[in-house]
């Protein structure tokens, strides 16, 4: 996958998660947590969420690379480049 | 086998299993009754629907509102805000002898009554509010301290205490007379912070969500069909064996049967220590009405009513009810959609306070004239307190702590469980966990965030 399709990977996710949040116009460089009001629960299903569509293993040390949908794409392009697009 | 069992298709249980099966577990739900819903289940009599439970869904925020336990449940059992069709209050109150507090969602209404009703208190009840912030940090030991101790300390006023703590302990205290701090701050937010709620077709309609969010996902529910034993190896479940004998194994076991009801079902424990027990259980009164309650003069969504200085929360002793509070509820006056039209039948329903031993004694005959007997001295009592709508009564159901025992099996028809919670939610054997009521929450919203909280932390880790 490339980071944009990461990228549209994440947005999916939030939309999976936040369906009543307005992802249009989501700031890549802005923490999510600034931006969407998501709670600690709901970092944990992003990472549940990839897990269950795409088998990535994040390990909880990691979590803090989620913050922001920059630092989220950096962080899973190694693990997601040889990944498929469904 | 399965990879979560859940004992019971009440909120909790529907709400778990949701959850575990969104993320790819074989789950299987167990619910010995014929339908699901628990303690607020739904049923059909005589030509009309009729919710078990159902008066108001708490915790109700606007669309849009991302915080909040409402907001958490919809994002984590990834429902729109519009599947549940939630149509805010009309406007409730607290009415004791010679006050009245008005109250609607939000606190602005609440404050302005204190104002005009209790001027002297206006800066104590800001400083409740402060302090109410704070119960997110509250350890098990603040959370288990006295509300009335803390109410005593901020607002000086014993009327204002007994009416603040009316609401709050009707909607969700399991213990007597006096109520946990954190559970006190819990409803103080789902009632007057944030607020009254109800979907135009009552409660099937959150109940069919749920039930069919959980098929679509692959999860199996099984109903009439009863978990008689837990059975356990080395302090591990390892199966359930069902009334008919039928063994069904899992790797870990969910209960929403309640904390002592499924020590019991477990087959290492002969001696179970019932201490914990709930004891609080209701009458339901359901009246339906020839006309909506608007006609005739009644307006409010809810009334908790009180007929003295002190407000009195606890089981009867000699009498089968406790009249001298109750809450009354007005299906019809909420603000529903103007596309959703009117409910079919004006409806009243008005809930005592009841004690389940002494009705459970009662012989047949008995019983069906203690129900007609107690019917009536509910509405005496109630209509000091609402317009007198008795003559515009068409139909009638009742139902008591007996029936709620015979079709959710709680101990004592309990309805909001044991009087000590088990928040880790964890027991005795390792796999086996508690949820729903006697995990810590209560009413619709709390027993669903009590399934989704309890499967993410001990069946979704791995
Ligand atoms: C009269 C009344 C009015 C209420 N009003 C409101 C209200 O207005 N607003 C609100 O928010 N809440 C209200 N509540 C409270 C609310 O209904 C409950 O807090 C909530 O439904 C509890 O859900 P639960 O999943 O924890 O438990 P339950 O609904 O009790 O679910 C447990 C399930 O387990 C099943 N079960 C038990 N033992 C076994 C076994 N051995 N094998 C298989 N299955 C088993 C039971 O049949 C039941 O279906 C009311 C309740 C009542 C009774």
């Amino acid at each position: 996958m490339t980071p944009a399709e990461i990228r549209n990977e994440i947005l999916d996710i939030l939309e999976d998660i936040a369906p009543d949040e307005d992802l249009s116009g989501l700031k890549d460089e802005v923490a999510f947590r600034d931006q969407l009001e998501l709670d600690s629960m709901d970092f944990l299903d992003i990472v549940m969420e990839l897990r269950k569509r795409h088998r990535v293993q994040i390990p909880e040390e990691s979590y803090g690379e989620l913050a922001s949908m920059q630092s989220t794409v950096t962080y899973l392009e190694p693990l997601m480049k040889d990944l498929q697009k469904a | 086998m399965y990879d979560t069992i859940i004992i019971g298709a009440g909120m909790s249980g529907l709400a778990a299993g949701i959850r575990l099966t969104h993320f790819d577990q074989r789950v299987c739900i167990l619910e010995r009754h014929y339908t699901i819903g628990g303690l607020n289940s739904f049923y059909r009599l005589r030509g009309r629907d009729y919710d078990v439970g159902l008066h108001a869904v708490t915790n109700f925020t606007p669309k849009g509102t991302k915080q909040g336990p409402l907001a958490r449940v919809l994002k984590q059992l990834r429902f729109r805000w519009d599947d549940f069709a939630l149509s805010p209050q009309i406007g409730s109150s607290i009415r004791f002898p010679d006050v009245e507090l008005d109250f609607g969602n939000g606190l602005e209404l609440l404050c302005q009554e204190i104002e005009a009703k209790f001027p002297a208190q206006v800066d104590n009840f800001q400083r409740l509010l402060e302090k109410l912030i704070e119960y997110n940090d509250l350890d098990q030991a603040a959370f288990e301290s006295s509300a009335r101790e803390v109410l005593c300390e901020t607002i000086t006023d014993p009327l204002l205490i007994e009416m603040i703590l009316c609401p709050l302990m009707w909607y969700g205290n399991a213990r007597e007379n006096d109520m946990d701090y954190g559970q006190f701050c819990i409803m103080f937010r789902s009632i007057f912070m944030e607020g009254l709620s109800r979907p135009f077709a009552g409660v099937r309609l959150i109940l069919k969500n749920l039930v069919r969010r959980f098929r679509e996902l692959g999860g199996e529910l099984k109903l009439r069909s009863g978990v008689r034993q837990i059975r356990s190896e080395d302090g591990r479940v390892v199966g359930v064996e069902l009334d008919d004998g039928t063994l069904v194994e899992g790797r870990n076991v969910l209960s929403s049967a309640g904390q002592v009801e499924t020590l019991r079902l477990c087959d290492d424990i002969t001696d179970v220590d019932d201490r914990n027990t709930g004891q609080l259980s209701f009458v339901e009164s359901v009246s339906v009405l020839d006309c909506e309650p608007k006609q005739l003069g009644h307006d409010r969504t809810i009334v908790f009513y009180n007929d003295s200085e002190r407000f009195h929360w606890q089981v009867p002793k000699d009498e089968l009810c406790d009249i001298r509070t109750g809450v009354i509820c007005s299906p019809n006056n909420f603000a529903y959609d103007a596309g959703d039209g009117c409910l079919p039948d004006g409806v009243m329903r008005v809930t005592s306070i009841a004690n389940h031993r002494k009705w459970s004694e009662l012989a047949e005959n008995d019983y069906e004239l203690e129900k007609l007997r107690w019917y009536d001295q509910v509405m005496e009592s109630a209509v000091r307190y609402v317009p007198d709508f008795r003559k515009h009564i068409v139909d009638t159901d009742m139902f008591t702590p007996k029936t709620i025992r015979r079709f959710t099996f709680h101990d004592n028809g309990a309805v909001y469980g044991a009087k000590e919670k088990v928040f880790d939610g964890t027991t005795h054997l390792k796999n086996l966990f508690l949820c729903g009521t006697d995990q810590g929450f209560v009413g619709i919203i709390g027993s669903i965030v009590s399934g989704i909280s309890i499967a993410n932390q001990h069946c979704l880790r791995n």
